[in-house]
This record gives C-alpha cells, structure tokens and sequence, in this order.
C-alpha cells in the first residue's frame, strides 16, 4: 500500500474508483464477463494497465482466478455481472472455500432502490455465498467502495486465505466521489495469529524428542504459506519423515527419500501406513479432512497429534489435538527447527526402515504393461510427467485421473501442482490452467483432464486461444465417469447406472479442440504416446488437446472404501497389504 | 451429553451480520435455543446472547471458534452459570374474570410480575428472570388458561465489574476504546 506522501485524491465514479484500487492493490490480470449491472466497471476497465481476460462461462473466471492464485501466490481476480452472472461463480468460490484460496470476486448488483424488488438480473449474491466466503460485502455508496475493495483483498490473503465477495450496486459504480488513496483497512475483529506460541513450539520438541514413530503429514498449508522450503529444512536436519495430502503434493519433492507420498482413500500404502502407525502426527497445515482419514474412529489409534494451523477452528474439529499450536505453518516448522537443533532425537531408523519396506513391498501399481494394445492411464500421465520435467505446472480436474496424476506426476516443487481438493469440482482443469498459465506465462502448463471434466469447462479454450494463452491439455478418456464407474463396479454389483459417457463417438475431442481454436492430437496405441506428447510440446502460439484413449476398467488403488478404516486400504481387488508390524 | 451453553458475542453492528450467525448455525449443524441482539454501551456495535444446545465440550470449543472466524465478530465470551446474570422476559395474556382476577395477581406479585393490560376477560402479566422461575410462572398461570404467550431470548452479563470488551482471552483484540 502507498505511504503517506504518495496520497491520491481526485474526483472520479465509483466505477474509476474500483479500477484505480485494484490498480494501487498492485492487480495486473482480472477473469471476468460484463452485463448489466456491471456494465459501469468495463467502461474504465477498458483504459486500465488491468488485463481484462474475457471468458465464456463465470464459473471459468472463478477457476481461472483460483488456477492463477495459486500458481503465483497472489491474489486472484474474477469479476461478473448480477443475478446469474453472480451465481454462475457459485462453484468456483465454494471450490476456492473449501482449498482456501485467495481469490476476490467482484460482482455488479442492480441499483441500490431496486434491491429487494426481485428486479430483472437480481440475485441475493452475498446471501447465496455466505457459507462459501471467508467474507463478503454489499457496497451500495460509492465512497464505500475503495475501502472495501482494499479490506476483501486483505481478507482474502492473510490468515487462512481464501474467498471474497464484494457485491457493488451500480448506482455506486456510477456516482461521482472524492477517491482518497490510500484507505485504512479497520477490521477490529480479524487479528490472525501469525506466530506460534514459544511454549507449544517448545513441548512439540519435546514430544518430537521422546517419539518412536513419528511422521509428519504436510497439508495444503504448508504451500499456502510458503513453507515448503522451511519443511524441507526441518526434514533434512531431523530426519523426520513426511507424508503430504493431495493439497500438498509438491511441498517436499518427491524424490526426497523422506517422502513417503500420499495418504487417504488412494493414498500410497507407505504413507498410510505411516499415519496408522506413527506414535505421533505432526500436522502442519492440513485438516483431517475424511479423504484422509478414512473412517476417524480407527485412525492413527497410537498417534498423539500435534496440530498446526493457522485457523484455530481446523484444530480438534475432526482429530482430537493433543498439541494445538495456532500459527504460520512456515514460522512453526522453523521455530520447531531452532528448537530441535538443542535437543537430542532418538533413533528413528527402525521405523524409517519399516516405511521404506512398505513403500518398496508395495509400490503404487501403475497399470503395468501387459497389454500392448492399449494405452494404461497411469503409464501415459507417468509418461507426460517424465517428458514435461520438473518445471513444468500440471493442473487436473477431479477423478480418477487426478489420482493418477497426484501418483505418477512427479512433483519437485511447491506451486507446481493445482487440483481441486476438499470441494472435488468437476471443471477446474481448463479454466484453472488458463489461470496459471496467464500468472506463469513463462512455464509448461499442462492439464490432466478427465473425458467427463473436460465438457464441463472447455469452453474456455476459446480464451485461451483468443489471448494467447497456450496451454496444454492431456484429456484421459476412458468414456465413462471413470470414479463414479469404479464405485459401481466395486460397491454397485457393475451396475453402471448413467456413467457411460459414449465418449467414444461424441465428441470428437480433436475436431473439437480445432474448432475451439486449438490443436487437437490424438492417441489411441501406446507407441503412439511420446510422438503426440512431442508434437504437443512443440507447440507455442496455440492451446494443444491431446486426447489419450484408454479401457474404461482401469481403476484406481490403493483405495480404502468410504467410511472404512485405512488399516483395510486393499492394493488392488481384494488384495491387501501385510503389514508385518513385527518388524518394527 | 448434551448441555446448555449461552454465549455473548459482541459484533460489529454491521447489515447482514444476524443473517451470517444464524447461517453458521445452520450449516454447522448447531442447534439455536434462544438468541437474543440489541445496542450496547458502544455505538457501532451489538451484543448478542445466544442460548445453544451442544452435544459435547468439543462442540462447544467449535462453535466458539466457528464464531470468532467471522470477520465481523470481535470477542464470544462463555457465559458461564453462577458467574453471569441472565434474564428472560416473558409477557403472558391469560384468562381472567371477577371470580379469578384476585388469585392471578397473587400469583403475579409472588413472581414479582406486573400487570400491563387488564380487559374483562384477560389480565397481561410482564414478567423478567431466569428460564426456571419463568417456567414455574406459566406453570402456575396455565390453570386459568393462558391465551397468549411470548418470550424473549435470555441475555446475559457477566457478574463483577469487567466488560467483555477488557478480557482479550481469545485472538481477537477488543476494540480500540472511543
């Protein structure tokens, strides 16, 4: 924000007064789509040093601002109209809600005197979205809106990030004020605590100190504030190690021989058997969400909890805390460092030992290759990843794909991997690769997408072809709802009630890409794949769809059934592992 | 086991914010008994006394935090019984003639309740306290045949002489005095 002596006050709308405070809130791109009630933001937006991206559908906008938010860090930005324009972010932010990322939506309302009327294009926007915001504000005086643009941005990233509304009238975007910069933000009742308190770092030493098993489960969090340096730190000095939830893919490399990869209903048989057995979780950052704990009652049952997190709610909400510690997830794993380095830890080789056996016993299987035929889903997302390399950002939709994908993409860096995680949306793929790749320009993004995600939100290829925005999409199509088919299959006796998507004969998906302004390649053998990978690779000036054809039967494992303990993860059908708990 | 919580939760006096607690409630799956808003000594702000039904310490411990999250609440105070005031207000519309009246306002008096409206055939009784006492009130009332009956939600202060605003237990600071 500007110091005092660089305070600004001219005479301008509310509309200008928005434009000049994102501006001044050091905003450079904006995902959004006009219309009525916004109509008085476009007008200055078009003078603007904004990027203004224009999409086809809001709910691309939302994604859009998610995929870019958190392939940068920063805060991002959509912006739509009244009524269903408003509504159409619904998903996005109840997505953005549920990963806490920080992202602000600004939306037109109809005229102050028409709220209530049940006017044309009126929605109860900020009503509809309370329990999917961190916050959100009505602004119907246009003196109001600067400081509530500046408060929604500083909501959004500080504290747990997350989701914003403002909510504008426009006859506020149209009135004339004294725009006054900069603006105080004065929110008496949003004090985050940032610091972790001396004490708890100093009996999580302690606890660290007198345990046998330990492990650290590194969730989201960690990536939201930028901690994945100072985990990696923490394991290097103390020889911890680590699991990371599918937020957190990327948090600690995966080649990192500390990294027992992830846990939960597909996790890794090594990172869930870490987690059952650890005689303490030192969590930073996630929040036991049920994916990861499979049923509460017989998880981690040795395990004492010590639990980071920035939002004290998180804490003991779902797994009892024996050790609360509120704070920054970096400040905790550094304080937490600072202070080991004073204590002498125990021996932890025979537990380390117990975890590399899992991990070498029990490989997560990738589809092997014992039919030539056919392409596996797991060797061509292993195969992409390999040739994509470690700067490269993947992004997937939600599924069996993305499982694949958190498996066989092999992530070294934080930021480097987007997904929807807690609200599981089908759609996020497309628009949120378009928003890391409009945050990213310079990196390879690729997206992982399944057949049925993928005509949720390829509309958006449009705007990426439109804005030069060339991103890659590996669409994985096994014609079916792959997950929900794999339910059926498992739970259902093969009934496969409405999850055949015919994807087979509609779409086409190369002659769709190409309409949609992009190249479309295709793959239906595997000594086909790495050809295809190639020549999408070689193209820069346009978004590539490949479209990868795989069996519908491929399924996903390990899994633990829904609501099963994860001592019952199976590796495959009716296939679990041994745990020989002898050996430790 | 579930137990009786009341709560003071001061707010900012902001639109909407009665709309966001009681979607909280909803949606975290928390039961509202009573809720009482209304000023406070300070302008701008607004207390809240809410009466809710909890199933275990830990939920309670959630609803508290659950409330702090919101950006427009500045302190949620426990109010625990024997260390806190609290008062319903009930008025009572019952059944009333020259036979009945007499027995009535000594049922009132005994409850230190006022008569507020007296017609043939009715007496309205106002009466303030504690959820049992007013219990026993209507208890005593129901006999001649209660007509009418409406009651507020409990507020509450806590006993001594501290305010809410001074105690800064939680993260949330109190607000800047003025």
């Amino acid at each position: 924000m500007a110091s005092s002596e660089n305070r600004f006050i001219a005479t301008m709308t509310g509309a200008r007064a928005l434009v000049e405070t994102l501006e001044r809130l050091g905003v450079e791109v904006a995902f959004g789509l006009p219309g009525g009630a916004i109509l008085p933001l476009f007008d200055p937006l078009f003078d603007s040093s904004i990027r203004h991206i224009l999409c086809r559908h809001e709910q691309g906008a939302a994604h859009a601002a998610e995929g870019y938010a958190t392939a940068t860090g920063r805060v991002g930005v959509c912006i739509a109209t009244s009524g269903p324009g408003a509504t159409n972010l619904v998903t996005g932010l109840a997505d953005a809600y549920m990963d806490s990322v920080p992202i602000v939506a600004i939306t037109g309302q109809v005229s102050s005197a028409a709220i209530g009327t049940d006017a044309f294009q009126e929605a109860d926007i900020r009503g509809i979205t309370f329990p999917i915001t961190k916050h959100s504000f009505l602004v119907k005086e246009a003196a109001a809106i600067p400081q509530a643009v500046a408060e929604a941005f500083h909501i959004a990233a500080t504290g747990r990030p997350g989701p914003v509304l403002v909510d504008v009238a426009k006859d506020a975007l149209n009135a004339s004020i004294a725009f006054d910069w900069p603006v105080a933000v004065e929110l008496p009742g949003y004090r985050p605590t940032v610091a972790p308190h001396y004490r708890q770092v100093k009996q999580a030493a302690n606890l660290i100190a007198q345990a046998a098993r330990p492990v650290v489960l590194a969730g989201g969090g960690v990536v939201k504030a930028d901690a994945a340096d100072a985990l990696r730190a923490l394991v290097d000095q103390t020889g911890l190690p680590v699991v990371t939830t599918l937020m957190a893919r990327g948090a600690l490399p995966d080649s990192h021989r500390l990294n027992f990869g992830m846990p939960g209903m597909h996790g890794a048989v090594a990172a869930v058997g870490a987690l059952q057995r650890c005689d303490l979780m030192i969590t930073v950052g996630a929040r036991f969400d049920d994916r990861v704990t499979g049923q509460l009652s017989s998880f981690a049952p040795a395990a004492k909890v010590i639990h980071c997190d920035i939002d004290p709610a998180e804490i003991s909400k779902n797994r009892l805390a024996d050790l609360p510690v509120v704070g920054d997830a970096g400040l905790f794993l550094e304080a937490l460092g600072q202070r080991l380095a004073e204590v002498e830890l125990p021996d932890w080789q025979p537990w380390l030992d117990y975890l590399d056996g899992l991990r070498r016993k029990y490989p997560t299987w990738d589809g092997g290759d014992d039919d030539a035929a056919v392409i596996q889903p797991q060797a061509v997302i292993r195969r992409l990843s390999e040739l994509a390399g470690p700067e490269a950002v993947f992004v997937t939709g939600v599924g069996q794909h993305q499982m694949w994908a958190a498996h066989f993409v092999a992530l070294e860096k934080p930021r480097h991997w987007l997904t929807s995680g807690g609200a599981g949306t089908m759609g996020y793929c497309v628009p949120a690769a378009m928003g890391a790749k409009v945050g990213r320009p310079e990196a390879l993004v690729w997206g992982i997408d399944g057949d049925g995600c993928f005509q949720m939100t390829n509309q958006e290829l449009a705007t990426c072809a439109l804005n030069g925005i060339p991103v890659k999409i590996a669409v994985i199509n096994n014609q079916a709802l792959g997950m929900v088919r794999q339910w059926q299959t498992l739970f259902y006796g093969q009934r496969y009630s409405n999850t055949d998507l015919h994807t087979d004969r509609v779409p086409d998906f190369v002659k769709l890409a190409e309409a949609l302004g992009c190249v479309g390649l295709r793959a239906t053998r595997p000594d086909q794949v790495d050809a295809v990978i190639a020549q999408a690779m070689a193209v820069e000036d346009r978004p590539v769809v490949v479209e990868f054809v795989v069996p519908k039967d491929a399924m996903v494992w390990p899994m633990v059934a829904a609501g099963a303990s994860n001592d019952d993860i199976k590796i495959a059908r009716d296939l679990a592992p041994i745990w020989e708990e002898d050996d430790l | 086991m579930s137990t009786v919580q009341t709560l003071s939760v001061l707010v900012q006096d902001k639109p909407g914010v009665l709309a966001r607690i009681a979607g909280l409630f909803a949606r975290r799956d928390f039961n509202i008994e009573s809720l009482a808003v209304g000023p406070t000594e300070r302008p701008g702000y607004s207390r809240i006394t809410l009466v809710a039904v909890v199933d275990s310490p830990l939920q309670a411990e959630q609803l508290v935090k659950q409330l702090n999250k919101l950006i427009e609440v500045i302190k949620v105070t426990q109010m625990e019984k024997g260390l806190s005031v609290r008062r319903e207000l009930v008025l009572i519309k019952v059944r009333a003639d020259s036979a009945t009246r007499g027995e009535i306002l000594q049922i009132a008096e005994m409850f230190r309740g006022r008569v507020v409206d007296v017609a043939p055939a009715a007496l309205t009784i106002e009466a303030t306290g504690g959820y049992g006492k007013l219990r026993a009130l209507r208890d005593m009332l129901e006999p001649y045949g209660i007509r009418e009956l409406v009651q507020s939600g409990s507020v509450a202060l806590g006993r001594g002489s501290r305010s809410i605003t001074d105690r800064t237990k939680s993260d949330k600071a109190p607000p800047a005095a003025g």
